[in-house]
């Protein structure tokens, strides 16, 4: 069956160990997370996490369905074939010079991407976009040398008025 | 009123309608244990092992359909409920397992019997947890007991320190729950049951397959109907034993490994399997990829996870087994399947699963068989894991509702002689045999001092081969006759027995067995029978591991040996 990533995101409550539940679900499953984002949701009390999984569609709603049986995770949704807007942030300290610095901010620039914190031997990047997007940029940058990467994982949500909401 | 936390327990089970605690007490616990005599209706029944506390609490919640209460101390204590809780869980047992923690200012300091219960029980129970609030203790023992009943049941622990059994705080018992993330789908789709019924409806080898939900879900007259309206055979798991008279014309028996040989070519051969609160395990599957390859399936569970996992449903209906059933049996028409049935007999008479050697050497299956002759099927039977689990499945003919208690899932030597306990606690008036294997009875062997103190008349059928058989039978089968470390040195389980102030005899001659049987019947309290019965017996049919259910060895076929 065809594998593809998919992308899920679950309401889930705001309480200790949720996270452990999730990630530990995962794992006792054999299902692997390509990234995971968590944080408040517009809702007091509950989070909202972005999975990026990568399986065929029986395994993916087999996870989407396990997810759901747990206790504190109050909806689960895999978005995948809906259209969504979809995000990651990645932080990119790359190697420069002043030979190569106007370059660095020459191609940041052309990716609408930002320059947030400078030092005489490196410049940190700050690019926000689809995982496409993120990669181009790295690969550009990395023919300067690059010396951290640090990335969040994707977010996301239905474009339009569509909303998920908990119970 | 202000209550300490563990009054506050108290109230709280006592709420819950628990009669009966099964538990050892322990530092953590002090204050919990303390505050027992101030509340005589609840009976606590002291263990001598908290793996034995937790299968017992799990066999009463089987036989009672309440939840089954256990109770250990911090640590060890909770550690040792580890099994238990598993298989409660793989078997969808409703157990609520409360745990004593070090108090509030130790957690995380590696302190004297302190472990992190609930990250260890984290993927084995239904939901856990630690209550560090005691504000939230009622309001936490009242979402346990519901999630633990409702749904697909399952085992939910509670972790309690000591200090929040200590500490007062107002109490009252909260009338509802608010779980926004736990929903259970009850009543299945109505689209769904009236495709369900047109398929039943123009079956011509329709079989169904009935797991434990119908014994959970007291699905017994549905499933009677269904089966009698549109005339289907009814096959079995393990576990589904018990859900459907095993004496009834359509009773075929269980399917899977250890299966009868027409049920497995029943489900083979059938165009329409209707499976009913089952999981489709892979003991009851075998190689998925050549099971009932030319069927359509109505899969029906509770859980809808459960739903396409490892078998794909053409029509998967999400419910409970109850109501399902309920609602296909008004869309169903009454049908006859004469050919499909002679066709079941027939393979029945021409693969005779069950019948017993001729011979005069003691063998097990005839010992099964005299149990049921000597109680008529009116008795509780409670296994181990393994051979010895077999063939009580196999030759006791199971026409009472949910009279067969067996550890499906996890398979926990060591599962009987707790687990009875806690049957006959839960169903006292019923007569339970605990039919074990030599080694796992010496996995839990020291509850026999839990049946002395409390005076749980039990009986106690010991197969004894003198080694762990069905491991033994696959080193015999799979493993080129490679004995190793299956052989088991044993006691003196009559000596053991009456140091334990239980009687018994020892039975090595087939003659004895019956007489043995009525001896153990006739007397008013526990007993043991040590069968020693022939050691190199094997359990037939089996289908060889990684084989289709077609694939059915039925004797021993000296062909195979080497194989593998």
């Amino acid at each position: 069956m065809f594998t593809a990533k998919h992308t899920l995101v679950a309401l889930v409550e705001d309480k200790p160990g949720v996270l452990t539940r999730v990630a530990g679900l995962f794992r006792r499953r054999g299902f692997n997370i390509q990234s995971l984002a968590v944080g408040h949701s517009e809702q007091a009390g509950l989070s909202r996490m972005t999975f990026v999984v990568s399986g065929n569609s029986t395994e993916v709603e087999q996870v989407r369905k396990q997810l759901e049986k747990l206790i504190n995770v109050v909806s689960v949704s895999d978005i995948t074939e809906e259209a969504i807007v979809s995000r990651e942030l990645t932080l990119v300290k790359v190697t420069s010079t002043a030979s190569t610095r106007s370059e660095i901010i020459q191609i940041v620039d052309i990716f609408r991407a930002n320059i947030v914190d400078v030092s005489s031997d490196s410049l940190t990047v700050e690019v926000t976009g689809d995982e496409d997007k993120v990669k181009s940029l790295i690969e550009l940058l990395s023919a300067f040398g690059i010396k951290e990467i640090t990335r969040t994982g994707r977010v996301a949500l239905t474009r339009g008025s569509n909303f998920q909401k908990g119970n | 009123m202000k209550k300490t936390g563990a009054q506050i327990l108290c109230e709280s089970l006592i709420q819950e309608g628990v009669e009966v605690i099964f538990g050892i007490p322990g530092g953590a616990l002090l204050p919990l244990y303390d505050t027992f005599p101030q509340y005589p209706q609840l009976r606590h029944i002291l263990f001598r092992h908290e793996q034995g506390a937790a299968h017992a609490a799990d066999g009463y919640a089987r036989v009672t359909h309440r939840a089954g209460v256990c109770l250990a101390t911090s640590g060890p204590g909770a550690t040792n409920l580890v099994t238990g809780i598993a298989n409660a869980y793989v078997d969808s047992s409703p157990l609520i397992a409360l745990t004593g923690q070090v108090s509030r200012p130790f957690i995380g300091k590696d302190a004297f019997q302190e472990i992190d219960i609930t990250g260890i029980t984290l993927p084995i129970t239904k939901h856990n947890y630690l209550v560090t609030d005691t504000g939230e203790l009622a309001k936490t023992i009242k979402e346990a007991f519901y999630i633990a009943t409702t749904g697909r049941p399952g085992p939910v622990l509670i972790d309690i320190p000591k200090d929040v059994q200590q500490e007062e705080v107002e109490f009252s018992y909260p009338e509802r729950v608010n779980l926004p993330g736990y929903r259970i789908i009850s009543k299945g789709h109505t689209v769904q049951i009236k495709r369900a019924a047109k398929l039943i409806n123009e079956a011509e080898r329709p079989v169904i397959i009935a797991g434990r939900g119908i014994i959970i879900s007291q699905a017994y007259s549905e499933l009677k109907e269904i089966a009698e309206k549109a005339q289907i055979p009814v096959i079995t798991t393990l576990l589904g034993i018990g859900s459907f008279p095993e004496n009834h014309i359509l009773s075929v028996g269980m399917l899977g490994m250890h299966g009868l040989a027409h049920a497995n070519m029943a489900v083979q051969n059938a165009d329409l399997l209707i499976a009913i609160g089952m999981r489709f395990d892979d003991r009851a599957t075998c190689a998925t990829s050549g099971f009932a390859p030319h069927t359509r399936i109505i899969h029906i569970d509770i859980d809808p996870a459960e739903i396409g996992k490892n078998v794909p449903a053409d029509i998967p209906i999400v419910g409970d087994a109850k109501n399902v059933l309920r609602n296909i049996n008004k869309e169903i028409k009454q049908r006859e399947h004469l050919d499909w049935l002679s066709q079941l007999d027939q393979w029945r008479y021409e693969h005779p699963s069950l019948e017993i050697k001729q011979t005069g050497g003691l063998l097990p299956q005839y010992v099964i068989q005299q149990i049921y002759e000597a109680t008529q099927g009116d008795a509780i039977v409670v296994t181990g894991i393994g051979q010895n689990q077999m063939w009580a499945a196999q030759h006791f003919v199971y026409n009472k509702p949910n009279s067969f208690v067996s550890s499906g899932g996890l398979g926990p030597m060591g599962f009987e002689l707790p687990g009875a306990i806690g049957v006959k606690v839960g169903r006292p008036e019923e007569t339970v045999w605990c039919v074990a294997g030599d080694g796992g009875f010496q996995m839990t062997i020291q509850e026999l001092a839990t049946i002395t103190q409390e005076n749980l008349a039990i009986k106690i059928a010991i197969i004894n081969n003198g080694c762990l058989g069905m491991v033994r039978q696959w080193q015999e089968l799979f493993y080129q006759r490679c004995y190793v470390d299956t052989k088991l040195w044993n006691p003196d389980f009559v000596g053991i027995a009456e140091a334990y102030d239980i009687p018994g005899i020892k039975v090595k001659h087939k003659e004895e067995v019956i007489p043995a049987i009525q001896k153990a019947m006739d007397y008013p309290g526990p007993f043991l029978i040590d069968f020693v019965v022939e050691p190199e017996e094997n359990v037939y049919p089996i289908v060889q591991p990684g084989e289709s259910l077609s694939k059915i060895l039925e004797t021993p076929n000296p062909e195979i040996i080497g194989r593998y």
